[in-house]
């Protein structure tokens, strides 16, 4: 049984051994729910703790603990800041949302969903290396449109969008600006303080925090109607017992990330992405070279198949995934590999290696021989591959 | 460890049977599917007195049920007639291999495609077929549904990657909307040849490509 070398980390990521000590009292001694100041002196103790935490987010993002409302994660802070946004302005407003082809799908689903309630919605292209144009976005904003939503790096192939241009021009037109930041929170530099960004989705289980916690960022003032139901929790905005914990993990896994450690990623990234490229004959680099996060490397290896590739390093003990059609459950090609002018081909051998905190420099070498080695193999086999071809 | 496939699975997929090439083939086929853009190649040598299957080999541009599919169907077809090896069901092969998820159906569905075809192929080249009817469009089309395009996942046809066909006189022309120089333009264009030319009454099959699309 080989060592594992988990590279699949946008996924999700190992807990932090450090995460569970913050939150482990609060399952055994500290567990009341959190109450207001009258309740009793657990509950009292238990809001404090919450609220230490909020604060503890908050601070990493510049922003006031009261525009923070934590959730269950990415899907749901998305899921509110889209149908809430909704919600709130009615017919005050328009009904159209814009939105990009390569959003992940809380928000792409979501968008979806406001369709079938009579909702207009533009899909804005990318370009070959996954940027958005300031232009189209420019062009697709009307009276109408109430939202513009724009993940601010992309799940699998990790272009990293300029959210500060593209949050202006929302505001110089008169639409709300939300991002989706899950792969970029504490990954790079995010000053909510000076970014024109009205909602920022982000998640804890990204950076070795617990899963299903996340948070909403609503600046002051945003319309953003309630639609889970229930108590007062989380400033009328969100129903449901607060997860004290993992609110608890939370803000501990956001601490514990450094700029030393996004460096170090970025460099083992860098490695990464150049050897493949380097000793592997037929690879293209799927996303920007360098507006990039540091945690991404995706590149596809022709005439092979993803879902061969990736069991074949499973069996190696190396974790990662696939944008082919064959290890989708819908079967379907990515829809960002294909969102960024690639084609079927480009995206049936595409490979994402995500990083984390527990990758070292030493495992790009063993990643780099077993992926020369299986694409060998799987070539050897391939009826696309000609004869001689380096 | 757990893996998404069985042992047996496993073991075709990390060390497939009959993998390769064979040169100057007695028949051959590329099949894909247009669901997951798998295509898997089938090439066999066919002892002429007999019609019995001497050797088989395979190629797969696939997942991996597709590539143990081709292994197992490889294994079970050698030594067989070529009457005996029409028979063997995309069942068989799953049963051989000891189940195949559902899911998974399609692609590995190919390899026994790829071999029905191979003999198909096998029979055109060598007489076998005994209903001689004139080549139509609407016939040389339905071959074309086998060839797949890398590049959407998508066959030929459905794709809109064939602007056009014609059949005059034994001549088979057909308009390919791809630059001659594309990656993948001589793959294409072999893959048609061999389906098209082994039909008794064409002489000659014309592949234009279109310039503009450079």
């Amino acid at each position: 049984m080989p060592e594992i070398i988990y590279m699949d980390n946008a996924a999700s990521t190992r807990l932090d051994e450090r995460v569970l000590e913050a939150m482990r009292p609060y399952f055994f001694e500290s567990y009341a729910v959190a109450t207001s100041e009258f309740g009793h002196s657990m509950g009292i103790e238990a809001k404090e703790t919450l609220e230490k935490a909020r604060s503890s987010l908050a601070n990493t993002l510049g922003i006031s603990p009261e525009e923070l409302v934590l959730t269950s994660g990415d899907t749901e802070s998305s899921n509110l800041a889209i149908k809430g946004v909704a919600l709130s302005l009615g017919d005050k407003k328009g009904k159209h949302i814009v939105t990009s082809k390569i959003e992940d799908f809380p928000v792409l689903n979501s968008v979806k969903a406001m369709e079938r309630y009579g909702y207009k919605a533009t899909y804005l292209p990318v370009d070959r290396e996954g940027i958005l144009d300031l232009g189209e976005l420019e062009r697709s904003i009307t009276k109408e449109t109430i939202l513009v939503s724009i993940q601010h790096s992309n799940q699998e192939i990790g272009t990293v969008q300029d959210i500060a241009a593209l949050g202006k021009l929302c505001h110089e037109k008169g639409a709300l600006f939300h991002v989706d930041a899950t792969h970029t929170y504490r990954r790079l530099g995010i000053d909510l303080a000076k970014l024109p960004v009205d909602l920022m989705t982000f998640s804890a289980h990204t950076i070795h925090g617990p899963k299903g916690i996340g948070g909403l960022f609503v600046r002051k003032g945003t319309p953003l109607g309630k639609w889970m139901d229930g108590g007062f929790q989380e400033f009328n905005l969100r129903a449901g017992l607060e997860n004290i914990p993992a609110a608890v993990g939370f803000a501990k896994a956001a601490e514990l990330v450094t700029s030393e450690e996004n460096e170090r990623l970025a460099s083992i990234r860098d490695k990464l992405i150049t050897r493949l490229l380097d000793e592997v004959p037929e690879t293209t680099l799927n996303g920007h070279r360098s507006k990039r996060i540091p945690q991404n490397a995706n590149i596809t290896f022709h005439y092979v198949e993803g879902e061969s590739i990736t069991l074949h390093l499973d069996m190696r003990g190396i974790e990662v995934s696939t944008g082919s059609a064959c290890f989708s459950r819908s079967l379907e090609a990515s829809h960002v590999i294909m969102g960024i002018g690639g084609n079927h081909e480009r995206a049936h051998g595409s490979i994402r290696y995500s990083l984390g905190r527990f990758n070292r420099m030493e495992e790009v070498e063993v990643v780099v021989a077993a992926m020369k080695e299986v694409i060998f193999r799987l070539r050897e086999i391939s009826p696309l591959r000609k004869e001689e071809k380096t | 460890m757990k893996f998404p496939y069985g042992d047996k699975v496993l073991e075709h997929f990390k060390n497939p049977q009959n993998v390769g090439k064979i040169e100057d083939p007695d028949g051959k086929a590329i099949v894909g599917s247009p669901a997951c853009g798998d295509m898997v190649a089938v090439y066999l040598k066919v002892d002429e007195k007999e019609h019995r299957i001497t050797d088989i080999k395979f190629e797969s541009y696939g997942c991996a049920s597709n590539i143990a599919t081709g292994s197992i169907i490889t294994e079970l077809a050698k030594g067989k007639t070529i009457e005996e090896a029409k028979q063997i069901s995309w069942k068989d092969a799953s049963e051989a291999l000891g189940g195949l998820p559902k899911i998974k159906a399609h692609c590995s569905v190919l390899a026994v495609e790829g071999l029905r075809e191979a003999i198909n192929n096998y029979e055109e080249k060598h007489g076998l077929i005994k209903e001689k009817k004139p080549t139509t469009v609407d016939e040389v089309k339905r071959r074309l549904k086998n060839v797949m395009n890398p590049l959407t996942g998508l066959d030929v046809v459905r794709g809109n990657l064939i602007t056009d066909v014609k059949v005059e006189e034994g001549t088979v022309s057909i308009w390919v909307d791809l630059p001659e120089n594309h990656i993948f333009a001589s793959n294409i264009q072999e893959e048609i040849k061999e389906r098209i030319e082994t039909l008794w009454d064409v002489k000659k099959v014309e592949l234009h490509f279109n310039p503009s699309t450079a």
